[in-house]
């Protein structure tokens, strides 16, 4: 006899008028058992780390088939032992979420619409923006004659949701590229 | 932090100001509870009573902005009392240094003060000096002009009614926090402040941290277990992300940002390195060379040589004394100055001050690039309520971001800890991670610099730059990296394989490091340490919740800064019960020591702050532009026109931008009588772009609402509930009225003032929860950080005749 956590659920749920659960053949504790570890059972636990505050509070990110199916605070971390709040218990539906940007989306001047593109056709028009408006704009030479390389009318800001490698990539590619306005959460 | 989230529960006393952390860092106050339980006192000084009041032993109500006064009210009662922890304050602090004669405070302000520039002249704020080069010390603390009688006379103004008067708190709750937190003023008792964001968004911002400074030094509180300062810092990764540095003052590690008058590689050393003739100052960052080196080295690899300073040349200078952040650049952008940028996991059109403005600044943009999970107030600027697309001109580019269960990489908390996060999934549809975006971009750049020429290619054709983006690959850069066969300690390394530690690093070319201070963290002998799970520790490491196996720490795997000062100079730990490292007589035990010098006392023993240039605890601090010792000034908009301690009104030196928009409301204004304070709520992050999304958080906390004092609303004839609309000099915001006893009146100066909460997080793309707060707040900055004053502001408030903005 097999059941699925939603049939076994229903049958007992109808049963409890008629019948009691040992006469419907069950040891109910291992029933429970069962029934608790299905949702995770078979998934890959994953380390992943809350994407808000600053306590890294580490969850357990259960995967089964390239799917997300569970996450529950990492009782093993030191600093959480387990625990989450409401931001980190929110994890599953933050990641499966039915407002998120799907595709490279463009808004071409004085458009009132956004439109789907690819990543090759806008990556290549934000690399050409970017190269044009450094060529025309980079300061070489101050006032007195200094070098000093500023692309001033061009800014970077954000962002803290990024990694310390992205951080590390995204400074030294604007450092490269002249940019000075560069800023971030850490200032508000 | 100086210590971590754990080491909170090693605390007798913890002194919870400017931060709510029950709700904004809510898992960590479980090792406040820790704490509470096995006996400490627990106090919550903030405007509002809130979630973590609730644990406290005490809330103590304060009128927002009045930080300085309360903690100068502080030191004062250590100063009188004679709390402080006396060889601590002698041997470890710069309290008995001799500070030079022309320094002088008066009438508020500091010697040096330039009222047209609006800065000081600091070349006075200095010490004497003996032959040596070493300042002179009075050890007796008699000299007039040592530091610890300036400190003491400076805030002998400090009374307990000047404090009460200005901060509306009773000399009763005064006498309490002061009494219990002074307490920890021995060997056997710790006391650790925490703060956050209450603290910093002030135009006297670092100057409120400072006083903590002063305070936890002279209790001998830093170094510790239990002690220190701990900033808890808000953001996920933003202590990673300020280490790696998405910042316009400095490059990663915490190095100046090169300057105009630097022009070369030489310039720039001579100007930054510290020189010490103490022998027994470490003045660490004597090594800075060392590191600058290696980081143009891990910028531009093999293209970087001795022979052209390392490419030095080819990095942007910026002018002494230029400001490029949030506020200064969105007026920049208001008056059309600004062509394009990018803007990724942000939504400054939410999160900066007088939102009206920056969101008009914005339709001034030729193009835009996002990078976000969500639509946003920023990335659908372009079509705010009230605007028509057809005459914004801006190409706005929305790109698809991976969420963090779907990249790998690592983050640093709080306390330092380096962790990994594993890849647990694809990204949803076409999302990419950050770092996937922006490799391309810079490549495709590359290629149309090589195909055509342009200005300056060298500057990004000779990055050292990867074709795709692999995390691991930076991981390994970011600890550095050998450029060339090399021997440390005996032991040989091949070119490209991993430092072993900062140590390690040269200023000669031999090394690339993108980041110093995680030296260590990914090393040939340890591997990839952000994904260590091991919980072993020796009995003295479990005493005090150190996990030196756990994760990876910077600097070096230190859990504890300023360490060394948690023991006498023998090296014998002042409180035995919380030892942090102690001296067995031939090596250090517990914690990684700053610095593996033998005890102080010894002949090569070294002071235990390492990285300040004497080697001691600044108590004067003369680096910062508002003074070497912190002074109370009011907000820039204030419900009062004149204080007890001074007749400076507000900060002399505080940074603001002048534009038609951004207007101030004048001191004691009438029209603005009420004090606004601004925070984030348990549910919603920072602006809100990413959990307005979420629908379970949304339902927890759907619309934007006003806290205000039972007094306040029956003044206003406002009811719990009511639609109501709160308005500043630069704009106004609806909001739904909550009334509650959260908020109390407070008496100042001999009136009574009202203040009210608000939280930022809602924004007209979630129609019906409200649109930006800080459409409220005002663009006036800290003159150290040009962190915005977002935690006190002026408004009044009106009920509603109708909402459009929120639905009821």
């Amino acid at each position: 006899m097999s059941y699925t956590r939603r049939g076994f659920l229903k049958l007992t749920s109808a049963g409890v008028a008629c019948l009691s659960l040992s006469q419907l053949g069950f040891d109910l504790t291992e029933a429970q058992a069962y029934a608790t570890s299905l949702k995770t059972k078979g998934a890959k636990e994953v380390i992943t780390i809350c994407p808000f505050c600053s306590v890294s509070c580490h969850i357990i990110a259960h995967v089964r088939d390239g799917k997300l199916i569970s996450t529950e605070g990492d009782p093993d971390f030191p600093i959480n032992e387990g625990a989450l709040c409401a931001k980190g218990a929110a994890l599953l539906s933050m990641s499966r979420n039915e407002h998120r940007v799907k595709k490279p989306l463009y808004r071409a001047p004085y458009s009132d619409k956004w439109e789907e593109k690819d990543w090759d056709w806008v990556l290549n028009k934000i690399a050409r923006n970017v190269k044009d408006t450094r060529d025309k704009e980079l300061i070489v030479k101050n006032d007195k004659g200094e070098t000093v390389n500023r692309l001033e009318s061009m800014f970077l800001l954000g962002t803290s949701h990024a990694s310390n490698e992205e951080c590390a990539l995204i400074h030294q590619a604007m450092r490269g590229l002249g940019v000075v306005h560069m800023d971030h959460q850490a200032r508000i | 932090m100086t210590n971590h989230w754990i080491d909170i529960k090693n605390a007798d006393s913890i002194l919870i100001i400017g931060s709510n952390a029950a709700e904004h860092h809510p898992v960590s106050f479980k090792w406040v509870l820790r704490a509470k339980d096995a006996g400490a006192t627990v106090m919550h000084v903030d405007p509002k009573f809130s979630r973590t009041s609730a644990r406290s032993d005490f809330h103590v109500p304060i009128r927002s902005g009045t930080d300085i006064a309360f903690m100068g009210g502080m030191i004062n009662y250590v100063l009188q009392n004679e709390k402080y922890f006396k060889d601590y304050v002698v041997d470890y602090t710069n309290a008995p240094y001799i500070v030079s004669e022309g320094f002088e405070f008066k009438d508020g302000l500091f010697s040096g003060y330039d009222p047209k520039s609006r800065t000081y002249d600091q070349s006075t704020w200095t010490f004497d000096l003996d032959s040596k080069g070493i300042p002179k010390k009075d050890t007796s603390l008699k000299h007039p002009r040592c530091v610890f009688n300036l400190l003491k006379n400076h805030f002998s103004r400090y009374s307990l009614d000047n404090v009460s008067s200005v901060t509306g708190v009773s000399k009763d709750n005064l006498n309490k926090v002061y009494s219990d937190f002074a307490s920890t003023g021995t060997a056997g008792r710790a006391g650790t402040i925490m703060y956050a964001l209450g603290w910093t968004q002030h135009t006297v911002g670092v100057q409120n941290i400072r006083s903590a400074g002063i305070l936890q030094l002279l209790l001998g509180n830093i170094g510790v277990a239990g002690g220190g300062i701990n900033a808890l810092r808000g953001e996920p990764n933003v202590q990673g992300s300020t280490d790696h540095t998405l910042l316009y003052h400095i490059i990663p590690g915490y190095m100046a940002m090169p300057r105009a008058d630097w022009q070369t590689y030489a310039d720039y050393n001579k100007a930054n390195t510290p020189v010490s003739k103490d022998p027994h100052s470490a003045n660490w960052w004597q090594h800075k060379p060392k590191y600058f080196t290696s980081l143009l080295k891990g910028w531009y690899g093999d293209n970087a040589t001795a022979d052209n300073g390392y490419c030095y040349g080819l990095l942007p200078k910026i002018e002494k004394g230029a400001d490029h952040s949030y506020m200064f650049l969105f007026d920049r952008m208001y008056q059309d100055k600004i062509t394009g940028g990018f803007i990724i996991g942000l939504n400054p059109m939410n999160s900066v001050p007088n939102s009206n403005k920056i969101r008009k600044a914005l339709d001034n943009l030729d193009w835009l690039v996002t990078q976000e999970l969500h639509h946003s107030e920023t990335t659908d600027n372009w079509q705010r309520p009230g605007v028509d697309p057809k005459k914004i001109k801006t190409e706005v580019f929305l790109l698809p971001s991976a969420h963090r269960v779907e990249k790998e990489g690592t983050v640093t908390n709080s306390g330092r800890w380096l962790g990994w996060h594993d890849k647990a999934i694809e990204p949803d549809a076409e999302a990419r991670s950050f770092g996937a975006a922006f490799v391309p971009v810079v490549n495709k750049v590359r290629e149309l610099y090589k195909k055509e020429g342009g200005t300056l290619p060298e500057a990004v054709t000779l990055l050292n730059w990867p074709k795709e983006y692999d995390t691991e690959y930076w991981t390994r850069l970011i600890n550095g990296q050998f450029t060339k066969d090399t021997v440390v300690k005996c032991k040989k390394y091949k070119k490209g394989q991993q430092v072993p530690s900062f140590t390690a690093l040269g200023d000669d070319g031999s090394t690339m490091s993108l980041n110093w201070l995680y030296a260590g963290s990914y090393t040939e002998e340890g591997g990839n340490k952000a994904k260590r799970r091991d919980p072993k520790q020796t009995e003295m490491q479990a005493n005090i919740g150190l996990y030196p196996n756990w994760a990876w720490c910077w600097p070096v795997n230190r859990r504890i800064l300023y360490n060394r000062a948690s023991v006498n100079a023998d090296g014998k730990p002042f409180n035995p019960k919380k030892a942090v490292i102690k001296w067995n007589g031939k090596k250090w035990e517990g914690d990684v020591p700053d610095g593996g010098w033998k005890p102080l006392s010894s002949e090569n023993g070294k002071h235990p702050f390492i990285m300040s240039k004497h080697g001691h605890g600044q108590i004067f601090g003369p680096g910062r532009k508002d003074g070497p010792i912190p002074e109370h000034y009011e907000p820039v908009e204030t419900p009062i026109d004149s204080h007890p301690f001074s007749k400076q009104l507000s900060s002399p030196v505080y940074k603001f931008v002048d534009s038609d928009m951004d207007k101030l409301a004048k001191p004691a204004d009438p029209k603005f009588p009420i004090v606004l304070t601004t925070y984030s709520l348990t549910e919603h992050w920072c602006g809100g772009g990413e959990t307005r999304n979420v629908p379970n958080l949304l339902e927890a906390e759907p619309q934007l609402y006003v806290e205000m004092s039972p007094e306040l609303a029956e003044e206003k004839g406002i009811k719990n509930g009511d639609g109501v609309i709160v308005e500043s000099i630069r704009g106004k915001v609806e909001a739904i009225a909550m009334v509650t006893v959260r908020m109390r009146p407070l008496k100042v100066e001999g009136k009574i003032v009202h203040l009210v909460g608000m939280p930022f997080c809602f924004g007209w793309t979630t129609p019906g929860t409200g649109d930006s707060t800080n459409r409220l707040t005002p663009s006036v900055g800290d003159p150290n950080t040009t962190i915005p004053e977002f935690k006190a502001s002026c408004v009044n408030i009106r009920k509603a005749d109708k909402l459009t903005e929120i639905a009821m």
